[in-house]
């Protein structure tokens, strides 16, 4: 909650979910490449819907028919789940790496920093936490999946499930080295339990081979993963 | 005095798990399913500006209130609709009847959409 | 007998009025960055948002994360006020898990509410 969750200062709790998840990850897939499709699932997709997808149809109609939501509303809400992807997490790291003055600026408040790049981050106050040389950081929610929807879309099924919520927390340097990633132990790991009222996104280091690229091949190497924490951006 | 003996450790809810032992992360992912967003676009709707029908701190007490059976049976958005539903029939924004009903009727539909073959289907799975 | 009852039910139905419960206390703003602070050992059945594995370690405030609606009181379709100090709680690993694996200068940083935090001697 998301689940999870809203509830800044004055602000409503819409804020954790009109975020969602493009089907192609573009940049920001988890180890894979851009325009990477996951394949059709006859398992879920041709089967008899389930008591759950019922509801879930009929709850829709209800509110529908009682004229609580338009249906061009839920329409709108869900091609605006569809719109939203790791790409706009990725500008806003590429960018701080390219201009310092922005950086200063996302690291105070990230979602006034989109705002600057035209990317509504919504109202749930959003953290950037700054990998250094000395320093890296991985975010979790033990409690439920409290996640910045609308800078890097809708979480993947492992940051919901109950392996990394667990073990994250207790043991990050192995979780670590299940995702092919590992942290010397000079560097101190900082994990941010992302349980309350605010959202985290890690500020990746700029890899190395990176030093003559443009803002737009730096955000391709900007990874969903490497915004959670659990991987570090990488030049091919 | 048992109860007072107790360890803390049974009186934490399912939900609240950090810390627990577990196995490896399991990495696959799948896309979500049209149903999936339905159920995250309908949340949304209900806790807007402009409805305020419900908050997401309600979604998450709904969801550790289906006790731990529930919560692992479940899947991440079925544990979703059936916190929103039982919330919206609280507050009685929806009935028992009228959603048995309107389920009934949209498993109908589902089988007439089958019946006319895989382009027809009427139910957003 | 049968009468008695009834007629206490009787009086029992109209007359208590049932006044909210009281919502935790707002404390103002409390603790600084780099304060020692101790989380509260409490186990209330309810939604809340410090997590179990926390409660009763010590830690140093990082920040003050603004001020937020009662998700304790939110949970329950209550308005949330008052608002309450939200704090960035950062806490050593090894302080947490005695058998933690990493190294000693790996950190937890847990957001936690003003009311579930009491001053601490810096351990």
């Amino acid at each position: 909650m998301s689940a999870h969750d809203s509830h800044g200062p004055g602000h409503d709790h819409d804020h954790e979910h009109d975020h969602g998840h493009d089907h192609d990850h573009g940049a920001g897939g988890g180890g894979h490449p851009p325009g990477h499709r996951h394949p059709h699932q006859p398992d879920i997709e041709d089967r008899p819907p389930t008591h759950y997808m019922l509801m879930t149809q009929a709850v829709g109609d209800l509110l529908i028919a009682k004229g609580i939501v338009t249906a061009d509303e839920l329409r709108r809400t869900l091609e605006s789940i569809d719109a939203t992807s790791p790409a706009a997490g990725a500008r806003l790291v590429a960018r701080a790496w390219l201009d310092p003055a922005f950086k200063g600026r996302m690291l105070a408040d990230v979602n006034a920093a989109a705002a600057e790049l035209g990317i509504d981050a919504g109202g749930i106050p959003i953290r950037a936490v700054e990998n250094t040389p000395a320093l890296h950081n991985l975010i979790v929610c033990t409690l439920c999946s409290c996640y910045p929807r609308l800078l890097i879309g809708l979480p993947p099924d492992w940051y919901k499930a109950r392996a990394y919520r667990s073990r994250a927390i207790r043991e990050p340097r192995a979780v670590l080295r299940e995702f092919g990633t590992s942290i010397p132990d000079a560097v101190e790991l900082r994990v941010h339990d992302s349980t309350a009222d605010l959202r985290y996104m890690v500020l990746p280091m700029r890899p190395a081979g990176s030093e003559s690229m443009g803002e737009g091949e730096l955000a391709s190497l900007v990874t969903r993963d490497s915004m959670i924490g659990v991987s570090v951006p990488r030049v091919a | 005095m048992a109860e007072a003996r107790r360890k803390p450790t049974h009186l934490h809810r399912h939900h609240d798990m950090g810390g627990l032992a577990a196995g490896p992360v399991a990495r696959d992912e799948h896309d979500y399913a049209p149903w999936e967003k339905r159920v995250d676009a309908i949340l949304r709707l209900m806790a807007d500006p402009a409805r305020k029908i419900m908050t997401v701190d309600e979604l998450r007490r709904g969801i550790e209130e289906l006790g731990p059976g529930v919560y692992d049976e479940l899947t991440y958005y079925e544990r979703w609709i059936a916190s929103i539903t039982n919330i919206l029939i609280e507050k009685g924004v929806i009935g028992v009847d009228e959603l048995g009903r309107a389920m009934a009727k949209a498993e109908a539909e589902w089988s007439a959409a089958a019946a006319l073959g895989p382009d027809a289907c009427a139910v957003p799975r | 007998m049968e009468r008695r009852r009834r007629a206490r039910a009787g009086r029992v139905r109209g007359a208590p009025v049932i006044k909210r419960a009281p919502p935790a206390v707002d404390r103002g703003r409390s603790f600084a960055p780099g304060d020692a602070v101790r989380v509260r050992e409490a186990y209330p059945p309810g939604h809340v948002r410090t997590p179990f594995f926390i409660r009763g370690k010590v830690g140093v405030v990082e920040s003050h994360a603004g001020r937020h609606r009662n998700p304790e009181e939110l949970a329950y379709g209550r308005p949330g006020d008052p608002k309450l100090s939200l704090y960035r709680v950062r806490f050593r690993q090894g302080d947490i898990w005695p058998d933690y694996a990493g190294p000693a200068q790996d950190t937890a940083v847990v957001d936690i509410y003003e009311h579930w935090l009491d001053p601490a001697e810096a351990s």
